[in-house]
């Protein structure tokens, strides 16, 4: 019985072959930006709709390129200000929620315990702590971002990687018993590789959140050298092209990570990643 | 022969289940106290061990100590962490000075204000979830051209778009301005619920039994009645995960819609206030907090509870 | 390749002995279910039996106690010459289960090894062994693929390469074949009797397919419907090797009429059997919620 005889598991396809079914899988989103970016200058152009309600693309590059430096308001600076709160609250965040997970998946006191309240804590609008947050680290201290993005990372981590660690096939738990393997052992041998993709899963969610996070906390007071202060204040004098310019580039951060975050779970855990291709 | 024993795990009467789900509400609610309790042991502990000097609560400076804790750390001060008896006190206080509303009254108010506006955004926001889910589940082509947009709209913090937003709807004809305020409120929120659904329901519509789908087939049962028997009831659990997302999402886009569109009623406005003014008073500020996660955590209920006694005894789904 | 020698003298060519077994699940101290009561059996080293039997009758749970992994409520139960919780921890037995419960993440070649791993063999030992027994279950060319990439019937032979790989005394296989079609199934049969002839491995084997059993065995072990209790040992004394010319004498038909009047005795094989199968379903139940514990 060889590989072929099975239909459709593990077919290698020529290199050409899949590259050219990947493309043909996102022309349609890439046709749709690409006409959506055109239909935006044009309509904007003809209709003379004035930059009080939507700027013209270009009128938002050049705002990029002016604003790239030096100016009011230094765009590169400020991304780099606002995505270093990111990630820093992405890791204080993910090493928190790591850690409880493996607390509650450990020990069941600690999963009755920790468990509700992490439902119960899911369910509170956590931007009203911003405020809180902000008062307490120092509206000008990056701190003060860094950990309302750890407060929107933890909870996703945590679940996820909780539900991972606790959610193994029960066989798989017989088998081990059979083997005499101390708990310790199916830990690091079952338990955690079979948290990884929700390991994974999580960051995805989490990346974004962590930008959120950060954003949201600059928005409630921050240095001026952060992409929320320039969305609020370039709107605020009425300079729209910047304030778009800022949203761009706060999207483009998001979508970034997001994508590094995938990449991540293709390179660490590629076994997971073509399972669910063959599910389909 | 088998022996005339019970089959295991049912129990014997409807009585007997009733009275095992009270006994699992009073189990919950008890361990629901015993958190909070200790919550409340572990904050004034380390107020005990850290905090500034204890007094009588609200007496005047100078009066006379109570309890004079061996360390002092920083974040345990009066500001930072006030007592837990200041912050109930402040309730039953006037939420200003002058004001003849208290505290509790005033918030409840702002919080069934900001409740409006998240439930309308969360219902639309599902309506709107549902119908583009429904829409890419039909048509591959167009999930493929619009569902990279849909996760990229989230990956845009709604914090960024809500200013324009803001003005958008202040230059639209025929309401007033605080409706204007509100409807941006809502497209806030809207914006924040409409995400969950639709992923969720784009996993929920296809995840009935391909042979259920071949039964329908063989009925030669139309899309629609395909959609109204087979995928709509198969997506409920999904829908009712989302939902209880998008619970929380539709607040946390009320209160920031509220924020930046100046209006005055909300919880997200008397949250900036009371920042603005935490030094005089920071038992308001946490007040105001406690009272945005009830409103959340009230609306995750509302959901839970929904949830329940629609999808009798059929399990949540796992996303 | 020789089977571990048992380390009892007294034990004299028995290598599992169970003695007044009885097994009781209660919740609280409600006796819920009794699923094995009075077991006296005896296996004896090299043999290959089969427990056969309806749905819910213990067979599975037996094989669970021989294996330690379900406590007995009563009786004694001899593995190996040791008690049965010593020979777990000795690795006196391996575990073939209905699903192979095979990694996700590890290919063919590392879910073999895994048992070695943990049992602490050092590299280059775990890699010879590994390829010997891909090699006598003739999974060579698939040492590198993932479990998904493989059929149902190729993953129950790597379940079962990986549960030989550290020369167990005994093994032990829970309905492996139970999810694979008729003629799947015939074929493994064939090639467990191969690998039983090459290792010398004792197998108990539990299974609900009568042809199976009487084809496989030596001895097939009759089971009675909950409450399990043996019906009756049927000898199997076709010649060996048996092969597929073997399934159309007339001796084979004999046995296989025998064990089903035998069954048929017990009380399985009635129009109550539904009943039997909604039993069947709890004793699984019970039977998860005892090995996870």
């Amino acid at each position: 019985m060889s590989a072929a005889a099975i239909p459709g598991r593990g077919r290698p396809g020529s290199a050409a072959g899949r590259w050219s079914r990947r493309i043909r899988f996102y022309l349609p989103a890439i046709l749709v930006f690409v006409g959506g970016i055109v239909l935006w200058e044009l309509v904007i152009r003809a209709a003379n709709v004035s930059q009080f309600i939507l700027p013209r693309p270009s009128g938002i590059l050049d705002a990029l390129r002016e604003n790239w430096v030096g100016t009011r308001f230094p765009l590169f600076v400020s991304a780099v200000q606002t995505l270093k709160e990111a990630l820093g609250g992405l890791l204080i965040g993910t090493v928190a929620g790591v850690l409880v997970a493996f607390a509650i998946a450990r020990w069941v006191t600690a999963r009755n315990v920790l468990l509700p309240v992490a439902i119960a804590v899911n369910a509170i609008p956590l931007i009203a702590l911003a405020p809180l947050i902000n008062a307490w680290f120092g509206l000008l201290n990056e701190m003060s971002k860094m950990v309302m993005a750890a407060v929107l990372v933890v909870f996703p981590v945590m679940a996820n990687v909780t539900r991972g660690l606790v959610q193994v096939e029960p066989g798989a738990l017989e088998l081990m018993r059979s083997y005499a393997a101390s708990e310790w052992t199916i830990l690091r041998k079952v338990r955690v590789p079979n948290a990884l993709p929700f390991f994974f899963t999580a960051m995805k969610i989490a990346t974004t959140l962590a930008l959120i996070g950060a954003v949201v906390g600059e928005y409630y007071g921050g240095q001026n050298k952060v992409l929320g202060r320039i969305i609020v204040e370039s709107a605020a004098g009425l300079r729209f092209e910047t304030t778009w310019a800022a949203i761009v580039l706060v999207a483009i951060a998001g979508i970034s990570l997001y994508v590094i975050a995938v990449l991540a779970e293709r390179v660490v855990i590629p076994w997971a990643t073509t399972l669910e291709a063959e599910r389909g | 022969m088998a022996s005339a024993v019970a089959v295991s795990g049912r129990p014997a009467s409807p009585r007997a289940a009733a009275s095992g789900r009270v006994r699992r509400i009073a189990r919950g609610a008890v361990r629901t106290i015993a958190i909070l309790a200790i919550v409340a042991l572990v904050w004034e502990g380390v107020k005990f061990l850290g905090g500034v000097p204890w007094r009588a609560p609200g007496a005047e400076l100078g009066s006379p100590v109570i309890h004079q804790p061996p360390f002092r750390w920083a974040f345990a001060n009066d500001l930072n962490l006030p007592h837990l008896w200041t912050i109930a006190n402040a309730f039953a206080q006037p939420f200003q000075r002058g004001a003849d509303v208290s505290l509790a009254q005033y918030l409840f108010g702002a919080a069934l204000y900001t409740w409006r506006e998240a439930a309308i955004g969360f219902a639309l926001g599902a309506a709107l979830g549902l119908l583009l889910s429904t829409l890419f589940v039909h048509v591959r082509l167009l999930e493929r051209a619009l569902v990279p947009y849909v996760v990229a709209s989230q990956t845009i913090p709604i914090i960024a778009l809500a200013p324009i937003i803001v003005i958008w709807t202040g230059n639209i004809q025929g309401f007033d301005p605080a409706t204007r305020r509100v409807i941006a409120v809502v497209i806030v929120a809207t914006y924040l619920t409409f995400f969950p659904v639709t992923i969720a329901m784009i996993r929920g519509l296809r995840s009935f039994d391909p042979r259920a789908m071949e039964l329908m087939r063989s009925y030669a049962a139309t899309r629609w009645e395909i959609y109204r028997k087979l995928r709509l009831p198969a997506s409920l659990p999904y829908l009712f995960t989302s939902l209880k997302i998008a619970a929380t999402a539709s607040v946390v886009g009320a209160i920031i819609g509220e924020d930046t569109g100046a209006i005055q009623a909300g919880l997200g406005r008397v949250i900036t206030t009371f920042a603005q003014y935490y030094i005089t008073g920071p038992e308001k500020l946490w007040a105001a907090i406690l009272a945005a996660a009830l409103l959340g955590i009230a609306f995750f209920f509302v959901l839970r509870t929904a949830e329940l006694l629609t999808l009798r005894g059929r399990s949540a789904a796992t996303t | 390749m020789t089977a571990k020698a048992s380390e009892s003298s007294e034990s004299s060519g028995s290598v599992v002995r169970l003695s007044g077994v009885d097994k009781v699940f209660t919740r609280g101290d409600q006796v819920v279910t009794t699923a094995l009561e009075g077991i006296d059996l005896s296996i004896a080293r090299g043999e290959f039996i089969s427990l056969i039997g309806p749905s819910g009758c213990g067979k599975s749970t037996l094989l669970r106690v021989i294996a330690d992994l379900i406590e007995p409520t009563a009786g004694e139960v001899i593995v190996n010459g040791k008690p049965a919780a010593q020979a777990r921890r000795d690795r006196d037995y391996g575990m073939v289960f209905q699903a192979p419960v095979l990694m996700d993440w590890r290919t063919v070649e590392d879910n073999v090894k895994l048992p070695l791993e943990i049992m602490g063999w050092d590299r280059a030992r775990r890699t010879a062994r590994a390829r010997e027994m891909l090699h006598l279950v003739e999974l060579d060319e698939f040492l590198g693929h993932r479990p998904f990439q493989l059929s149902g019937g190729m993953q129950q032979r790597v379940a079962i390469a990986r549960a030989l790989s550290f020369e167990p005394a005994i093994l032990l296989m829970d309905e492996p074949f139970g999810a694979l079609g008729e003629m799947t199934r015939e074929r493994m049969n064939s090639e467990v009797l191969r690998i039983w002839e090459q290792t010398g491995t004792t197998i108990v084997f539990v299974t609900h397919s009568i042809p199976e059993a009487v084809f496989l065995s030596s001895r097939v072990v009759v089971m009675s419907p909950r409450p399990g209790r043996i019906t009756k040992i049927v000898d199997v004394d076709l010649p060996r090797p048996r092969d597929i010319l073997t399934r159309e004498t007339q001796r084979y038909f004999q046995l296989v009429t025998e064990v089903r009047e035998a069954l048929r005795a017990g009380g399985a094989l009635t129009t109550g059997d539904d009943e039997l199968d909604a039993g069947g379903a709890s004793e699984t139940r019970t039977l998860a919620e005892g090995a996870i514990g």
